[in-house]
């Protein structure tokens, strides 16, 4: 049973982790129609430069404000105005070839210009563990679900409360009426871009201690991000969250009680078998299609 | 009234010609040349069926390279009980088409874009089989020694006679999907890809359509894998990751997607080039991806639709010239009532 709860935690804790991930790819979606592909390498840019920034003696939370600022500089607005922005109007297949061959591109750069090994990346929340009631649970499992929790919960309060967000929610759901309405379509999309790179920024300050920060840390995280987002149902921001739970709980539990060597395709499992009851994910609201 | 012909003269004696060369090319080369030569026809193999899925279809397939090592396991497991090429490889294509229709079900039913991420997630899963389950795959060191198939008491080993063997199917399997392409199907495709729910208001079961389509390209890439194996003798599960998917999408739609010589030349590039690019080493990966992502910004429709993009920014050109012309001309007029 302990067994059992210590599973279970550090579970919650690594979807919870997925769900940043998972929102920043929702809100990008929504708000710019853009599929990212490259979401996984998204998180593995902003480790490394946390890496670069510790080698060169700053500590953890200074690499970490530095490499939210890059993030957001690189993976926000140079992605939004030299690729996204080029490519409206050209078709979802050809952002999705775009942003695959950034995929590529960003891994190939890292591993032929940094390293091609994995590097250990050390927890913002120390190396500790603590009992509670025969469970042994590690802080940087705590920290990670608190600290995601925060993210995600104070997102949806912007999201929901400010004006801003507001304005942000009216661009997502209908880009003619919210610019009709006055509402500065292109500062919002931006702003999306923005919160995208932060949440990358704290999901690879979050998850690298666990995958270690190699040049191919994003597939796996990539991948996990895109299916909790359609578990959860992918226009809906709580969907994400309920998404990389279900996700890191159910990927823990049948790695320990089924078969490790499958662990990575409970995903998949998981999503095919949430499509065929509830195509739009199990919080989502069914879509209309254009002609 | 004209004669409709299958092919126009020019493009008849064009091909004639690439085939002739393509048959005196062995003479040419020495073994390494010959490899790589007979490795791009499995590729162009593979990108065809994937053309058919992305290019013809519409569908985001990231599954290729996955399906590939099925045909690849399939014929290799099967060689190794004894049973001849000529029974395995028409079963790696059963096999792969099978699995096409199996992964493409439930993800078609509800979203293009699903599929990708199914596809992609699939691939993952085939990777992690091929390397766990020892029994069957040899896990992490693969299957060795996979001969090459006799054709009726003549033996394929050698190097040219195998290469004339995968010539000849790659042919046969290009006319096949040239075949396909004219007929209704291949018509109910393209309108699948233009305006899936007009095409669903006209008639077309577009989730039968999109389906076959996806299994189609699936079995091509199982013959690719059926040729792939006793090409390199060995096969690990690592040439069948989820980047040789990605390569081959990019192969597809660098060529240019929805164009019939599109993957000839796309596998070409993703095969070739780095061949001659050896100097860029570990590079040569992150410039081929970030050309990709500048092609697509400025060449969606790949290498193939050059000609197309040029006329088209001439005539923008032009006719921003007449425009500036006619503004001029008014301008002049008005001065001159003035």
């Amino acid at each position: 049973m302990t067994d059992f709860m210590q599973l279970l935690l550090s579970g919650v804790a690594m979807g919870a982790i997925y769900a940043m991930a998972a929102l920043g790819f929702t809100l990008l979606w929504q708000a710019a129609g853009t599929i990212n592909f490259a979401q996984g390498e998204f998180v593995m840019l902003p480790a490394f430069a946390m890496l670069i920034g510790m080698s060169m003696g700053l500590p953890l939370w200074a690499s970490f404000i530095v490499a939210v600022a890059l993030s957001i500089l690189v993976l926000g607005a140079a992605f939004k105005k030299w690729i996204v922005d080029p490519m409206r109007g050209s078709g979802v297949v050809s952002v999705v070839v775009a942003t695959l061959g950034l995929s590529i591109g960003l891994k190939s750069f890292v591993k032929a210009g940094y390293s091609a090994e994995p590097h250990p990346f050390p927890s913002i929340f120390g190396d500790e563990v603590f009992k509670l009631a025969g469970v042994t649970i590690s802080y940087s499992d705590v920290g990670a679900l608190v600290f995601a929790g925060l993210m995600v919960v104070g997102l949806q309060m912007f999201l929901n409360k400010t004006i801003t967000g507001r304005a942000m929610q009216a661009v997502a759901q209908n880009t003619f009426s919210a610019e009709a309405l006055g509402i500065n379509v292109k500062r919002m999309i931006f702003y999306t871009f923005a919160i995208n790179a932060i949440l990358v920024s704290v999901t690879a300050l979050l998850i690298t201690p666990t995958y270690l920060a190699k040049f191919d840390m994003g597939d796996n995280i990539g991948l996990k991000a895109f299916f909790a987002a359609i578990i959860g149902g992918f226009n809906n921001s709580r969907g994400a969250l309920l998404g990389g739970i279900l996700v890191g709980v159910l990927e823990n539990l049948a790695g320990a009680y089924l078969t490790p060597a499958y662990k990575d395709g409970v995903a998949l499992v998981l999503f095919l078998a949430v499509i065929l009851v509830k195509p739009d994910g199990l919080l989502g609201t069914p879509q209309e299609r254009k002609v | 009234m004209k004669k409709t012909t299958l092919l126009s003269t020019q493009h008849l004696a064009l091909l004639t010609l690439a085939l002739l060369a393509m048959c005196f090319a062995p003479a040419l080369l020495k073994t390494y040349g010959l490899y790589l030569l007979t490795l791009w026809l499995v590729y162009v193999i593979a990108a065809m069926g994937l053309n058919l899925t992305v290019g013809y279809a519409g569908l985001k397939s990231l599954c290729h390279a996955g399906f590939m090592g099925v045909g690849a396991y399939t014929v290799a497991i099967m060689m190794k009980a004894g049973i001849s090429f000529w029974i395995a490889s028409p079963m790696a294509i059963v096999i792969c088409f099978a699995l096409g229709l199996v992964i493409g079900f439930p993800a078609l039913r509800v979203q293009l874009h699903y599929l990708g991420f199914a596809t992609l997630g699939f691939n993952l899963l085939l990777v992690l089989f091929f390397r766990n389950e020892e029994w069957l795959t040899g896990g992490t060191f693969g299957i060795q020694n996979i001969k090459r198939p006799d054709f009726f008491g003549v033996s394929l080993e050698s190097n040219t006679s195998f290469y004339f063997l995968v010539l000849a199917i790659t042919v046969i399997f290009g006319v096949l999907l040239a075949l396909l392409l004219r007929s209704p199907w291949g018509r109910a495709f393209a309108a699948l890809r233009d305006n899936p729910i007009r095409a669903e208001s006209t008639g077309v079961n577009i989730t039968a359509y999109t389906l076959m389509s996806f299994a189609i390209g699936a079995a091509y890439a199982g013959i690719a894998g059926a040729l792939f194996a006793p090409l390199v003798n060995f096969i690990e599960p690592a040439p069948f990751g989820i980047s040789n998917s990605l390569l081959f999408l990019m192969m597809v739609v660098i060529g240019g997607s929805g164009r019939f010589y599109g993957p000839v030349l796309g596998a070409a590039i993703a095969l070739l080039l780095p061949e001659y690019l050896r100097f860029l080493k570990d590079w040569y990966l992150a410039v081929f991806g970030f050309t990709a992502v500048a092609m697509m910004i400025w060449l969606p429709g790949g290498l193939l639709s050059m000609k197309e993009a040029w006329q088209l920014s001439q005539a923008k050109r032009a006719a921003g010239q007449k425009q500036i012309a006619e503004v001029a001309a008014a301008a002049t007029a008005k001065g001159a009532t003035a």
